[in-house]
This record gives structure tokens, C-alpha cells and sequence, in this order.
């Protein structure tokens, strides 16, 4: 990792230097009216060689796949096969336009067909939509899905969204977004969702008010809701849908169709089960699918067979487009690639390797850590990092940095006390994962014989902890709002 | 199998530490009548089989690439610097996960925080987010946000002339907001009739005709009425021309795509968002500041999340998490490798050409410039059907803009031609031969 501080661009700007080398105007000029024309342009001004070791150097203070173990639970950081990065960049996909009309875009039109063919195949629905560019954006469309759904029977008095506390945070902010009032349902001692609780919430008239249930399976606990079918019945005789968030379907490709055991539409994270990269941020394809009562609703254009050619076309009673165009089909391409690559088998090997791998880290992480939930996990487990007096699992995670490790995903969900959730994916191998476990006992007994080392940490990075309530407090959120 | 580096003998192990015999074994949660169901997926290709595959189907698009191209309307053929893919595609930017580990994501958040004060400096804004979806669902998402400031205000307004998908995207995301209601205007924003029941005043910078209106007095109607101003921006046009922030918005959003990202069919695009310091809080998306450290260290941090659905869940202002933070590299690297000097320049390529190309389809039999003022982009009316020449000529890998009855029937005779810095003189020659030639 590179720690040396590096300048901001602005501080490298030099007047006079420029990387662009642009053509000359070939054209008459014509001149641009005082009244419109803007007079200063504060953009940096630097060379290329300057630029091409600033952004290295920059890259160069970042954990990433590519340089380390990066188990952040609920995330799925497998490795993103450099195969996918070569069939993405093809300059006829690069260069081809949004508008250019049905006739003159067959290839990108196929490639989004045979997808969305593959996909629906994956989670047993009937159809499936590409146009949500993340999985949030999946959610919002899924619970606009059922709205629509309810509005179109004339049942508009369906007004809450059943959501287990164990959930993700943008089921909730999306729900609230479509309109509906969030119902939380507690999770059982056994981590699963609390039917006693479900039973209540969709008993006698409360039920008429419900509109459905966003149910993540494997929750973010790593365990798999034993009682989804018993979930999915009650649900859907109180009249309310069942959203499925895909956010772990790693561990059921192959496994489990979520439509087989009653999801009625569900989004599935490209960028994380169909290993396309995470760029930091994003971005994302968050593919919705449903069953036969909900794919009307879809949003889109959907691509459709219009006799021998490939067409686009907007579902019967669509929730409309939830974004221009089609979806960010540069991600497509890479799961396309993917899913190619890996066939029936491939997928269920996934699921295989990603459970085999969480369950083998499960055991030797728990001769250190407690459990809250200790049953057989799925793809990642949720361990407490409270391993001694005033160690906290921001101290582990910050001890795992030094070891050179990215931290696994700390205080989250919110139902386990000081969580620390761990998903190594498939794609990683048995040597990783013991000198991750390594690292972790090792911790565990630094934080009883030096806990004032862990607070320290890290130490091995260009910053240490930064204060985050003081850059809160008197934000600093350009180069130019320096005051 | 591909992928996975676990062998026979590894899982052998490991199944023996977990106590199970088999690995099916550790399925036993899943409802049996549906374990393991048979999936009917084409069979496993070899990577050069793959790509054979995918460069056979990526070959049949008709493209910027192949032909003489002529068509914008919400996605730009722009040149790209080498760098920039280059940069952003290094393996420790590509395949990190969104920064919230802050001591070993620095370089993805200072990228995000120079990309914050150079999309500012260009759209004239103070404070920017992180990126959204692309600027459709930006602008819908700013919608919200001036309804939220402004909740007992009902109304919308928005430019009759905003571009189609942008509007069919609004449409959506405010469906489940019964309380507002979207009304269009035609023309000036400054003339717009506003009150004090409008919560926002929509403007479209250009619009989707390619007309460049007045956005300063649009800005003061809104002011006025007590509303907000928010522009939705081409950030190309901004390098030469008056910056929207300067112009008086409040929220500005703009498609980043042009900014050093390809036009990828559609995606993944860029949302830029950007607000005011005393708006800032109340903006969805990722926002990146600086912190320090206990020995005085500088460092960046994701900041003001306590408006965010990790932390707020149904509370909060957004849904947002993912984002499309690879093309915001993309974006950041490219701002930086054209410099000042590169975004004037290419700017006013586009804007002479634009004019040139302007010139010569207006002097032809038949054709008519609609627009008074523009920047790359125009409307033309046509002569004979808008549709029928732009297949005509695109089976000829002339690309000539877009016939904007693929959104309106009732339109067919105007088409919109776009003319970037991409375009040589030779190829906006031969457009006007070709449309003179089509009209026939």
C-alpha cells in the first residue's frame, strides 16, 4: 500500500500544461454570443505523465480483489474474472447508441435477450427486466411493482410494507420511497423471521392493509429462512406479494429458484453474485424478476423476439422506466460473459464453494468469537468482535488492516451486538482463508495481552482513524470550499 | 471448475474440519422438494469461445465507431483520452468496494473528492454528490428533494421540450407522491406562471430540441414564487457557456456520460448531483469530505451520512447505496486530462462545427433550423418523413440524428442532428449532401 500523502490535482495544475491533444478546427468559426458565453474555468491544467502517477498512486491506497482477502459480508467480493473486463470493451458495444434504432442494434439487443433468458432461468420467473441499474434501485422497483399490482385490482387500501429487522437498510428507504409505511418484524431465536410476529401483523384487518413482505433469503445473518414457504402462504393469504432481495444469492445458484418457493419478484445484484466489478462504488445492475401475476408490471423496455429480430417493448401495465434507456449494459456484458462461462453446473459449483467456504471459516473463527446465531450458515456468517474488555469490533477490524486484509463487514445487521460478518466467496482458496482465520485468533489474543496496540490501529495505512464527527460538523467537500 | 481455486482434496479437508460428510449435506436448511432444481442454461463455453462469441454479436451493432455519426439526444459521442480508461481501469480502483473502510480506500476517496471540486467548478455548484443512476433518475431524485423543502408546495414544472426518458423516469418515481403534480410549460422558464404552490421550477439546459433558453431569468421567476431552480445541464455545453450555478440554481443534475465515458448502449451512465452548502444536507447520494487523523494526517471520509439509508433506513432521503462510481473515475480522470484548456477546446469544436453543419443543412431544398440558440445539438424540420431518412441513411453508415417521432407520431418531420468535436468537416459535408439527396 502506498502511504505517502499524495497532492490534490488542483495542486498539481500547472497554466500552460494540458494531457488532451485535440484536433484543429477544420471548420468556419462561428462566434458565441457575450450573453451566454461563460468567462472562467477553474479545471486543473497538468501533463500526462503527472496524471498517469497521480491516478496510480492513487490506486495504489486502496485495498481491492485484485491486491487482497476482501471478505465484506452481504457484499460478495468474489473475483472478477479479467475475461469479463475484454468482452465488455468490444468497440461495438462501447460504441453503440441507445437510439439508434431496433434494425441497427441486433447485437446489443441479443445480448440483452439471451440475459435476461438465462436469468429468469436462474430464479424460476416467467420474466425479467434489466433496466434497474443497482440493487436498491431493483428494490424500488420491485415494491412499485406491488403497488401497481394492488392499485390495478383497486385494492388501494394496502398501505405497509412488512420488512424483518434483519434487513438490509434500503428495503426499508425504498419502501418509504414507494409510498408505503414500513412494518418492522422481529427476528426468532433462531435468527429467522419471528412467525408469531408475521402471523400478528397479517391477522384480521391489519392484514388488509398490508401490501407485501421484502424477505432477503439467506437473511444477513448467513442463514436461510427455514420457513419461506410457510412465510410466502401467509403472506399471500392476507392478499399481500412477496419481494425477494437477491443481495445473497450467491449461496442459491443452482440451489434454490426463489420463485419455487414463492417469491413473486426479486432483484438480483450482478455486481455481486455474477461477478462483475464494484468500481468502488458502482455501478451496478440490479435485474428484477417476476412471476407470471407481476410481469406486466415490469418496468423497462423489456427485449422481446419480434419475428426473427430482436425488438424493444415497454410490459403491458409497466410501472413506467425507472431510467433512460435500458439499463448500464456495460454490466451486462460481464455477467453475460460470466454466466457463459460457467453453465448449469458452473453456477451450482458457486453455490457450493461459496457455503463450503463461509462454513469451514465459521469453524475456526467460533474457537475465538461467539455467535450469536452458531447454526450451519449459508455463504457468510455474523460473528461479535467483543473479544475482551474495551476491545470493540472496530478494533478487530481496524488489527485485520495491518494484517492485510480488507475488513469484513462490521456493525451490521444491526440485531447482533458489535457484528463483524464474514463472506469469502467462492473464488477463494482454503490457503487464504486459514491465514485469514490465522490473523483473526491472533487478534483475538493481542486484544487481552495488548489491547492499546488494537486501539491504535491502523498503523500500516497513509492515515490512521480519521475523525469522522468533526468532518460532519464543518464539512470540507471541494479543493475550492477550503476556507 | 472456472473460478474457483478450492480443489477435491481442499474440500475434503475442509468438509472434514466442518463435521459434515458431503456438501450437499450443508444444504439440508433448503426445502427439499426444491434442492438442486435442473437448470436449462446454454452449455459452458472455453474463454476464446466466449469471446469469439460476444465479439461476433458486439460486431452487428451499427455504431460510432462504423459510421458517420449524427445522433445525441441524451447520449454523446465524445472523444475519450487514453488515459482515462487506462487509469480507471487498474484493478485496485475496478474492484474495490464502495470506500467504507476509509483507511484503505483513500485513493477511491480522494478521486471522489476531485471529482467533487472539478464537477462543481464546471456546473458552478458548491457542493456535489457522488453520482447517481444517470441524469434521469438524478432528476427525479432532485425533484424530491425540492419537494421536501418545500412540502406543502404541490406543484411541479417542467419543460414541455425536457427530454422524453427523463420525463418518463419523473413519472415514475413520483407515482407514489399523490400530493404533486406535474405540470409542463412551453418555451422561457423566465415566463413560466409560478406561485407560491410550486415547489420547483424544472429547467432543461439545453432542452431535448437542443434550444438554449434563459435560465437566469427562469432562476429569478422561481426565486420570486419562493421555489427552486434546478436545472438539468449538458456539463460539455458548461466549459463555454455560463455555468448553471452562475445562473441561479439551486439543484443542478447532468448527464456525466460526456465527461469520458462511452455511449455503452444506454449504460452505465453518470448522474451528477450538485446543491448549495445551505441545501447540502438535504441532497441524496454519497458525499466525500475531508477528515484528519489523531497525529493531524489529512484523509478523506464519506461524510454527512446521517442522511443515508444505512444509517436513517426508512428515514432517509434516499434509497441510493450502489451508485456508479467507476464512471465518476472515469469522469474525474477525464475532467483532469482535458484540463481547462481541453474543455474549452473541445467545446468549441463542438460548438463551431455544430454551427457549420447548421448552416449548410438550413440553405438546403426542403430544410429547416428550428433553434435560435444551441450548442452541439439542433432540430431540423424535414421534408419528406424524419424516420424514413435516418433508416435510409443509417443502412448507408450515415447516422444523421435522431426523428423525434420514436417518442412523438405527431412529430414526423423533425429531426435532431448532433455534431460533436468527433465530426470532420468531410463527414458534416456528407451529411448535407446525404439529407439533400434523401429528400428526394
Amino acid at each position: 500500500m502506498n502511504i505517502r500523502p499524495e497532492a490534490n490535482i488542483y495542486d498539481l495544475s500547472k497554466p500552460g500544461r494540458t494531457t488532451a491533444v485535440l484536433p484543429a478546427l477544420d471548420t468556419p468559426k462561428t462566434a458565441i454570443p457575450a450573453k451566454l458565453r461563460r468567462e472562467n474555468l477553474n479545471l486543473p491544467e497538468i501533463d500526462e505523465e503527472t496524471l498517469a502517477r497521480h491516478f496510480t498512486r492513487l490506486s495504489q491506497k486502496n485495498y481491492s480483489v485484485d491486491s487482497c482477502f476482501y471478505p465484506l459480508g452481504s457484499c460478495t467480493m468474489k473475483y472478477n474474472p479479467k475475461v469479463n473486463e475484454v468482452a465488455a470493451a468490444q468497440p461495438g458495444w462501447l460504441g453503440a447508441h441507445p437510439l439508434a434504432g431496433e434494425e441497427f442494434c441486433q447485437g446489443s439487443l441479443e445480448l440483452i435477450y439471451k440475459l435476461q433468458d438465462m436469468l429468469a432461468k436462474i430464479g424460476g420467473f416467467s420474466a425479467c427486466s434489466l433496466q434497474p441499474a443497482a440493487g436498491a434501485h431493483g428494490e424500488l422497483s420491485g415494491v412499485l411493482m406491488i403497488r401497481a399490482y394492488h392499485v390495478s385490482r383497486g385494492d388501494t387500501k394496502r398501505t405497509k410494507m412488512l420488512i424483518p429487522d434483519s434487513a438490509h437498510g434500503t428495503n426499508p428507504a425504498s419502501s418509504a420511497m414507494a409510498g408505503f409505511t414500513v412494518v418492522t418484524i422481529p427476528s426468532d431465536s433462531d435468527g429467522g423471521v419471528d412467525m408469531k410476529a408475521l402471523k400478528e401483523a397479517l391477522a384480521g384487518d391489519a392484514g388488509k392493509e398490508v401490501a407485501g413482505l421484502m424477505i432477503t433469503n439467506p437473511n444477513t445473518l448467513g442463514l436461510f429462512e427455514k420457513n419461506i414457504e410457510e412465510i410466502a402462504k401467509l403472506v399471500h393469504e392476507a392478499g399481500g406479494l412477496v419481494y425477494g432481495d437477491g443481495a445473497n444469492l450467491n449461496a442459491l445458484t443452482g440451489v434454490l429458484r426463489p420463485a419455487d418457493v414463492g417469491i413473486d419478484v426479486m432483484h438480483f445484484n450482478l455486481h455481486k453474485t455474477f461477478s462483475t466489478p464494484h468500481g468502488g462504488g458502482g455501478p451496478g445492475s440490479g435485474m428484477i424478476g417476476a412471476n407470471k401475476k407481476l410481469q406486466d408490471f415490469l418496468p423497462g423496455p423489456i427485449v422481446v423476439m419480434k419475428g426473427e429480430r430482436y425488438g424493444l417493448e415497454q410490459p403491458a401495465k409497466s410501472i413506467g422506466h425507472v431510467k433512460a434507456f435500458y439499463g448500464n449494459f456495460g454490466v451486462m456484458t460481464r455477467a453475460y460473459t460470466y454466466l457463459r462461462m460457467l453453465g448449469a453446473a458452473g453456477l451450482r459449483a458457486v453455490a457450493e464453494n461459496a457455503v463450503l467456504n463461509a462454513n469451514y471459516m465459521k469453524v475456526l473463527i467460533e474457537k475465538n468469537y461467539t455467535l450469536k446465531y452458531p447454526r450451519r450458515c449459508m455463504h457468510e456468517f455474523v460473528a461479535s468482535g467483543d473479544v475482551a474488555e474495551g476491545i470493540k469490533t472496530i478494533d478487530i477490524a481496524k488489527g485485520l488492516i495491518d494484517a492485510g486484509f480488507h475488513p469484513p463487514t462490521i456493525y451490521f445487521p444491526l440485531i447482533v451486538n458489535e457484528a463483524i460478518m464474514i463472506e469469502p466467496t467462492e473464488t477463494e482458496s482454503k490457503e487464504t482463508m486459514d491465514e485469514f482465520a490465522d490473523a483473526m485468533a491472533k487478534l483475538a489474543a493481542e486484544a487481552k495481552s495488548n489491547p492499546a496496540a488494537l486501539h491504535a490501529a491502523p498503523v500500516t495505512t497513509p492515515v490512521g482513524r480519521l475523525d469522522e464527527v468533526a468532518a460532519a460538523r464543518q464539512p470540507v467537500l471541494s479543493y475550492t470550499g477550503r476556507k | 471448475m472456472p473460478f474457483i481455486a478450492n480443489t477435491d482434496k481442499d474440500r475434503e479437508e475442509m468438509l472434514k474440519t466442518i463435521g459434515v460428510k458431503s456438501v450437499d449435506d450443508l444444504f439440508a436448511d433448503i426445502p427439499a422438494a426444491h434442492r438442486f432444481p435442473k437448470l436449462n442454461l446454454p452449455k459452458p463455453l472455453s474463454e476464446p469461445e466466449v469471446l469469439k462469441e460476444v465479439e461476433a454479436m458486439a460486431a452487428k451493432n451499427l455504431t460510432a465507431n462504423n459510421s458517420a455519426w449524427f445522433l445525441g439526444a441524451g447520449a454523446y459521442d465524445h472523444f475519450i483520452p487514453a488515459i482515462v480508461p487506462q487509469m480507471a481501469g487498474r484493478g485496485e480502483f475496478l474492484t474495490a468496494y464502495t470506500p467504507y473502510e476509509p483507511e484503505v480506500s483513500q485513493g477511491t476517496l480522494q478521486a471522489i473528492f476531485e471529482y467533487e471540486s472539478m464537477a462543481g467548478e464546471l456546473l458552478g455548484v458548491e457542493v456535489m454528490n457522488a453520482s447517481h443512476y444517470d441524469v434521469a433518475t438524478a432528476l427525479a431524485e432532485a425533484v424530491i428533494m425540492a419537494h421536501r423543502v418545500g412540502p406543502s408546495r404541490p406543484r411541479v414544472l417542467i419543460p414541455a421540450a425536457l427530454h422524453p426518458e427523463y420525463k418518463a423516469v419523473l413519472a415514475t418515481y413520483l407515482a407514489p407522491i399523490s400530493s404533486l403534480k406535474v405540470e409542463e410549460y412551453e418555451g422561457e422558464p423566465g415566463k413560466a406562471k409560478l406561485g407560491d404552490d410550486v415547489a420547483c421550477l424544472v429547467m432543461a439546459y439545453p432542452e431535448f430540441t437542443g434550444e438554449i433558453r434563459d435560465i437566469g431569468a427562469g432562476s429569478e421567476n422561481a426565486h420570486k414564487a419562493g421555489a427552486l431552480a434546478i436545472v438539468q445541464a449538458d456539463p460539455m455545453m458548461c466549459a463555454i457557456l455560463k455555468s448553471p450555478g452562475e445562473l441561479g440554481a439551486d439543484i443542478v443534475v447532468a448527464e456525466g456520460q460526456s465527461l469520458g465515458n462511452p455511449m455503452n448502449y444506454g449504460g452505465p451512465f453518470l448522474g451528477m448531483m450538485g446543491t448549495s452548502e445551505k441545501l447540502m444536507r438535504r441532497m441524496p447520494g454519497r458525499i466525500v469530505g475531508e477528515a484528519y487523523d489523531h497525529e493531524g494526517r489529512k484523509g478523506y471520509v464519506l461524510t454527512l451520512s446521517a442522511r443515508e439509508q444505512h444509517i436513517r433506513r426508512e428515514k432517509a432521503v434516499s434509497n441510493i447505496c450502489s451508485n456508479e462510481g467507476l464512471t465518476m473515475l472515469q469522469t474525474c480522470i477525464y475532467l483532469a486530462a482535458m484540463g481547462r484548456q481541453g474543455m474549452q477546446a473541445a467545446a468549441e469544436l463542438c460548438w463551431n462545427k455544430a454551427h457549420y453543419a447548421a448552416s449548410l443543412i438550413g440553405k438546403l431544398p426542403g430544410y429547416a433550423v428550428q433553434n435560435k440558440n444551441f450548442f452541439e445539438e439542433f432540430t431540423v424540420k424535414t421534408p419528406v418523413a424524419a424516420e424514413k431518412i435516418a433508416t435510409k441513411l443509417s443502412r448507408k453508415g450515415i447516422v444523421p440524428g435522431f426523428p423525434v417521432s420514436r417518442y412523438d407520431k405527431k412529430r414526423p418531420d423533425e429531426l435532431i442532428v448532433c455534431v460533436t468535436e468527433m465530426r470532420s468537416k468531410d463527414e458534416i459535408e456528407l451529411l448535407a449532401s446525404s439529407l439533400k439527396e434523401a429528400a428526394k
